[in-house]
């Protein structure tokens, strides 16, 4: 696969006064990716994204948006990048179609072009038929699409996305991943949420931001590896028997969770037939079976929470 | 880059009523006094007319009209400035622009290019009235326009202390005060020390009126005109300078 380095961060800091919100934060990002920024309230998500569209200047560190030195050549860099910030950037007095004609405008769009830009960000972004709207007038979901609408309007190599689900409903979720989706097959986005499922929606490498430190950087295939799960959950209708689960091949122990739910561990392969089997022979009623993934959500805790903790001890 | 930003500000500008109400209240105002001061020439011209070297019409009608201009728009013009940046500000749009490939200059110029362009459509349609009388007498037209020249290059110093106040806050209407106050500070500054010789001179260097006073006058100096582009140019820096320095401090 052809891969494009579109963002190179090096070694970013950021100050804010004597406050460290950013420390040594390097990562790369190839076209075709689409990278989950995580990270707690605070954790300089938003910081860096800052940096990466030149809205704050870094207090030290290299950014390179395509090739191109963001603060060298500021201008041509950033003609690469489309923005949406937590708060969609929109004027509440400009109808849909006037404010994404401005952006194309800023962003140089050629003048014959403007206009199929136009179009195609309002349907890639589901605002067919708001496009003689006011803004001011939408609800917070269209306006937040036409805040998406405008990051993308100018068909930016890399498109950074600051929480970009927030405020729609789940329909809205739903269209808003698939475009992202569909973005990361030709562009390269970064994308922050608190939202995890999202992340393993959508995403496919994942970063965790904690206190201004790149704490955790993994391909979501990798990451899929990693979290796919060593236990089985069981559920049945008849009250069963550990001691008879213990004895088949493959198990490492199983553990009551009450008279008729139990979770056994395994080893190497996965032994969901058997115990389907062992429970079927003796009659229990299988309920539930489950594999039990360690979730996303567990490894954020577990990174971002420790150190808290630990703090708060201290 | 800097005509997409300074014809956005101008059309934005005419989408809040704000800018129609001072068009149509001021135009009321000045049609007024317009005709007050053409009635007064009326009951003069008798006796102006055995006078040799009288003061004409120009001098009568126009030169005050064109003052009062003057001291209306510096009340005025912080209300159309205030919103330049601090509403950006305030809705957080400002990233929009700074995420966009152009520079820091651009959007200050820009702004203020769109603002200086409302001020200028608003003596259009004030230059209307003094050229009226074209219809019925004959001007001094080197006079009008002197004046009229005088105008622009005050309002375009109202304009970029304007947008530089607006850069500073996040409320329009701070920026509004703030940038009245230093205008009537500007405008008021040499009517203090008229006794001490020295200090006088500099104060009245620095006054927005004393400048204004030679171009109604129909004196053009150079003395003047540099006076406002240095004015105009050292705020439009600073509004430069207060956006990337933003940057910095976040």
């Amino acid at each position: 696969m052809d891969t494009k380095i579109l963002i190179a961060v090096e070694n970013l800091y950021r100050y804010y006064g004597h406050h460290l919100a950013v420390d040594a934060i390097s990562f790369e990002l190839a076209q075709g990716e689409v990278l989950g920024f995580l990270g707690p309230n605070g954790a300089g998500k938003s910081t860096t994204m800052q940096m990466i569209t030149g809205n704050l200047a870094p207090s030290a560190g290299r950014i390179a948006i395509n090739g191109i030195d963001l603060l060298d050549r500021p201008r041509l860099a950033k003609a690469e990048i489309g923005y949406l910030p937590e708060q969609p950037p929109v004027y509440p007095d400009l109808t849909v179609l006037e404010y994404l004609g401005y952006c194309t405008r800023l962003h140089r769009v050629s003048k014959g072009k403007r206009d199929q830009a136009v179009t195609r960000a309002m349907q890639r972004c589901g605002l067919d038929g708001v496009g003689k709207r006011l803004i001011g007038n939408l609800s917070k979901g269209y306006q937040q699409r036409v805040g998406i609408a405008q990051a993308i309007v100018h068909n930016p190599a890399v498109v950074i996305l600051d929480e970009p689900t927030v405020g729609l409903d789940p329909n809205q979720i739903r269209d808003i991943r698939g475009l992202i989706r569909e973005l990361g097959e030709s562009h390269g986005i970064i994308l922050s949420t608190h939202i995890l499922p999202e992340v393993q929606a959508t995403c496919t490498r994942v970063q965790i931001i904690h206190r201004g430190r790149l704490v955790f950087s993994e391909s979501m295939q990798t990451l899929q590896q990693r979290l796919s799960g060593t236990s089985l959950v069981l559920e049945t209708a008849a009250p069963l028997d550990t001691a008879i689960l213990q004895q088949l091949p493959g198990i490492g122990s199983v553990e009551a969770l009450g008279e008729r739910r139990a979770r056994v561990h395994f080893n190497d392969a996965n032994p969901a037939a058997a115990v389907a089997a062992c429970v079927d022979t003796h009659g229990w009623g299988l309920v539930e079976l489950a594999l039990d993934r360690q979730t996303l959500e567990q490894v954020f805790v577990e990174l971002t929470c420790s150190e808290v903790d630990a703090e708060a001890a201290a | 880059m800097l005509f997409t930003i300074a014809s956005r500000e101008y059309r934005n500008l005419f989408l809040s009523p704000l800018a129609w109400a001072i068009l149509a209240v001021l135009q009321l105002i000045l049609a007024y006094l317009f005709l007050t001061q053409v009635d007064t020439y009326m009951g003069l011209q008798p006796r102006l007319a055995g006078i040799e070297g009288a003061p004409g019409v120009t001098d009568v009608v126009v030169a005050p009209l064109l003052q009062t201009v003057g001291f209306l728009l510096m009340l005025i013009a912080p209300a159309i400035t205030m919103r330049t940046f601090s509403d950006e500000k305030r809705n957080r749009t400002l990233s929009l622009l700074i995420s966009a490939p152009v520079s820091m200059s651009d959007i200050v110029l820009g702004k203020f290019l769109g603002v200086a362009l409302f001020f200028l459509t608003l003596l259009l349609l004030i230059a209307a009235m003094p050229l009226s009388l074209y219809a019925g007498t004959t001007l001094d037209t080197g006079k009008l326009a002197a004046g009229l020249l005088g105008l622009v290059l005050l309002v375009s110093s109202f304009a970029a202390i304007g947008v530089f106040m607006s850069t500073l806050t996040e409320q329009p209407v701070v920026a509004a005060i703030s940038s009245f106050g230093l205008l009537l500070l500007l405008w008021i500054i040499d009517w203090s020390g008229n006794s001490k010789e020295s200090v006088s001179g500099l104060f009245a260097y620095l006054s927005l009126q004393a400048h204004l006073e030679p171009f109604l006058k129909g004196l053009f100096s150079t003395t003047d005109v540099a006076y406002y582009l240095l004015l105009t140019a050292l705020f439009l820096a600073l509004g430069i300078r207060r956006l990337d320095q933003q940057r910095l401090t976040g």
